[in-house]
């Protein structure tokens, strides 16, 4: 019979409390008045808060809920923090925008908390169901997000591209589920580790299964050559949302990426490690070589994070040999908060520069910023030091940390690249500082209590966090699974 | 020949005949009612295979909500009547390429490797039964389900905030106003 244990709600508390507040929102809302939209961002921040909180209280936690369908772990609490931080700065510098554009409606903040929710259960998803229904729950929201400026048709069109494509993506993610399921009579992570250690009938079907899951998350992450949708929604949907799927949706495809692989999938490392480093040497080539040729600030970007997806799944690589798993959680965790922190405060200065009407988004709007505004200018500086890897920026160090990674798995043609497309990338992060610093122009800039302490904390951080990189990887390498 | 098999040509003839209308109606309204035909046939295929659940499943889902969404969107949007000539071009060759192919493969399956065709085991008689199905809902797959639920709320908010006309609203309060 039907057994049920209340220990299960109490380790899903964070998940759950998240999921009743914007349900709560949602009625909320009807009673706020259009003017008044301020009061739901206070209680979006609030709700985003307590799990902020009841996360950390899970920290130690090491078991699995509902029949194993869900792992508490420390890289649960871990990935939970980080999501529910970045969360939080989206938030913040999406008040004012969204009220500038028009676009001040309630169910944005409603729709964010679903979207958080769903990364929040990638993050601890044990079995593939969980994998595929999680990935939806962080899709679907993201999906009306983009398309949330409507009847602007840029808007409307990133909608509708990344949901037809996320969908189709979704197909290949569930046809991949089923053949692994096919070839090991398991969905729950850790009994298909153990069957495929045990050795399956048919591997064929495990190893096509593996590589058509790595092709849905691949697409949620941005991974080339599922990159195709990136520079279009990137640019189409409102800022805001951009920059909160650009660091969200990746935390969470990276998350179950990073599970679902190291968890499952040991057994067929060696196989899978060739098409990793070919999905990340095409990412890296494809993210750098194209930003170069791009004059719109937001499509930049948008192949600029093609560009960190690239780098983060180089330290995948090696997952699976002896030892380096560990190493592959922390420098990937270290580089997702990295582009995390430099993201959001360049995206916060991209919405300052932003008018009506999709102006102020070209790199030539950016002239005369460093005369203008020397601290605005700065801080960009600082952020694009940090992508490139110049130190002391936190971006100097991610980048060490995967790279020496990959030099442990072994694959030094993959660190060249790496090295040379980094290269690539000083080109179209430079320009950008060229162009506010040596010509001269006359920029607008929309300044903003929130978005102003937005850039400020995030230039600070990427600075200051430099200095304790060793610490903060350390702390990263403690984020472990529950099973080793 | 058994009951058994007399039923399944007596249904094949139906589904298949009833896929054919589908396809060759120029009129939407009878294309979508002949597809209706072909999966309630496709429901008392699962009924003789022994899994009632699934066979009630296609019935009350696809034969019933999915179809009558289908015919409500055909009305509504008046693409009743289908235009004479489609735009189909290279696609129709290669659809019956196709096509061949699919009937070719299981002809080779059923009458040459036809020991591979007997080999599947009938399922137990309580096998999938929607108690079962229900108890392992509520069980093993309590949090799917529950995340299932949220994943159609946040659908549902989705669609209504891509398709209220806020403008039309505002026009509205500001006429009340003046």
């Amino acid at each position: 019979m039907i057994e049920f244990n209340p220990l299960d709600l109490l380790n899903t508390l964070p998940i759950l409390v998240l999921v009743s507040w914007a349900c709560a929102l949602l009625m909320v809302n009807v009673f706020v008045p259009r003017q008044g939209k301020g009061l739901m961002v206070l209680l979006t921040a609030l709700g985003l808060a307590v799990t902020l909180i009841l996360s950390i209280f899970q920290a130690g936690t090491q078991t699995e809920a509902f029949k194993g369908m869900l792992a508490i772990d420390d890289f649960t609490v871990y990935m939970n923090v980080f999501i529910l931080a970045s969360s939080l700065v989206a938030l913040a510098i999406s008040h004012d925008y969204m009220q500038r554009m028009g676009l001040a409606r309630g169910e944005y903040y409603v729709l964010m908390l679903f979207s958080v929710a769903g990364m929040m259960l990638m993050a601890s998803a044990a079995d593939l169901i969980v994998v595929f229904l999680a990935l939806e729950l962080l899709s679907i929201p993201l999906y009306v997000l983009s398309a949330f400026a409507r009847p602007q048709v840029e808007s409307e069109e990133a909608g509708l591209k990344y949901f037809l494509l996320g969908a189709f993506a979704s197909g290949f993610l569930v046809y991949g589920i089923a053949l692994v399921y096919g070839a090991t009579g398991q969905t729950n992570l850790i009994q298909i580790f153990a069957a495929a250690e045990a050795g399956v009938e048919t591997p064929a079907f495990l190893l096509v299964g593996a590589g058509l899951i790595l092709v849905g998350l691949g697409f949620k992450v941005a991974a080339a050559p599922f990159h195709m949708w990136t520079p279009d929604v990137y640019q189409g949907a409102p800022t805001t949302v951009t920059a909160f799927m650009a660091v969200g949706a990746k935390a969470g495809g990276f998350a179950a990426l990073l599970r679902v692989f190291i968890a499952a999938f040991p057994a067929i490392s060696v196989d899978l490690a060739p098409v990793l480093a070919a999905v990340a040497a095409a990412t890296l080539v494809i993210g750098n070589v194209v930003a170069v040729a791009q004059s719109n600030i937001k499509r930049l970007f948008a192949y600029s994070s093609i560009s960190h997806a690239g780098f983060i799944l180089m330290a995948f690589v090696a997952f699976g040999q002896d030892g380096l798993f560990e190493d592959t959680i922390a420098s990937v965790l270290f580089y997702l908060v990295t582009f995390a922190i430099a993201s959001f405060g360049s995206w916060a200065i991209v919405i300052m520069l932003e008018r009506k009407e999709g102006r102020g988004l070209d790199l030539q709007d950016y002239a005369g910023l460093g005369r203008k505004y020397p601290a605005l200018a700065l801080a960009m500086a600082v952020f694009m030091f940090s992508f490139t890897g110049v130190p002391p920026t936190l971006g100097f160090a991610a980048k060490l940390f995967v790279f020496r990674v990959v030099i442990e798995g072994g694959y030094y043609w993959l660190a060249i690249v790496g090295v040379v497309t980094s290269v690539v990338s000083a080109y179209y992060y430079l320009r950008l500082i060229i162009i506010m610093y040596m010509q001269d122009g006359d920029p607008q800039v929309r300044g903003e209590t929130w978005l102003n302490l937005a850039t400020a904390a995030t230039a600070v951080a990427t600075v200051l966090l430099f200095f304790f990189s060793t610490p903060l990887f350390e702390w990263a390498a403690e984020a472990g699974f529950l099973w080793f | 020949m058994s009951t058994d098999v007399i039923l399944f040509l007596g249904l094949a003839a139906v589904a298949i005949g009833a896929a054919l209308g589908m396809l060759f109606s120029r009129n939407a309204v009878y294309s979508a009612l002949f597809l209706i035909l072909n999966f309630a046939t496709v429901a008392v295929f699962y009924l003789l295979l022994g899994a009632p659940f699934i066979a009630m499943a296609q019935v009350t889902v696809y034969a019933g909500a999915i179809m009558v969404l289908f015919l409500f969107v055909i009305m509504l949007l008046g693409a009743e009547e289908l235009r004479k000539r489609g735009k189909l071009g290279w696609q129709q060759p290669l659809a019956l390429l196709l096509g061949f192919v699919l009937v070719a493969e299981t002809a080779y399956l059923v009458f040459v490797r036809g020991d591979l065709v007997s080999q599947i085991v009938p399922a137990a008689a309580d096998y999938g039964t929607p108690k079962d199905i229900g108890i392992l809902l509520f069980d093993n797959y309590m949090l799917p389900f529950q995340v299932v639920a949220v994943l159609l709320l946040v659908a549902m908010i989705g669609a209504i905030v891509l398709t209220k006309d806020d403008r039309k609203i505002e026009r509205k309060t500001s006429e009340e106003k003046a």
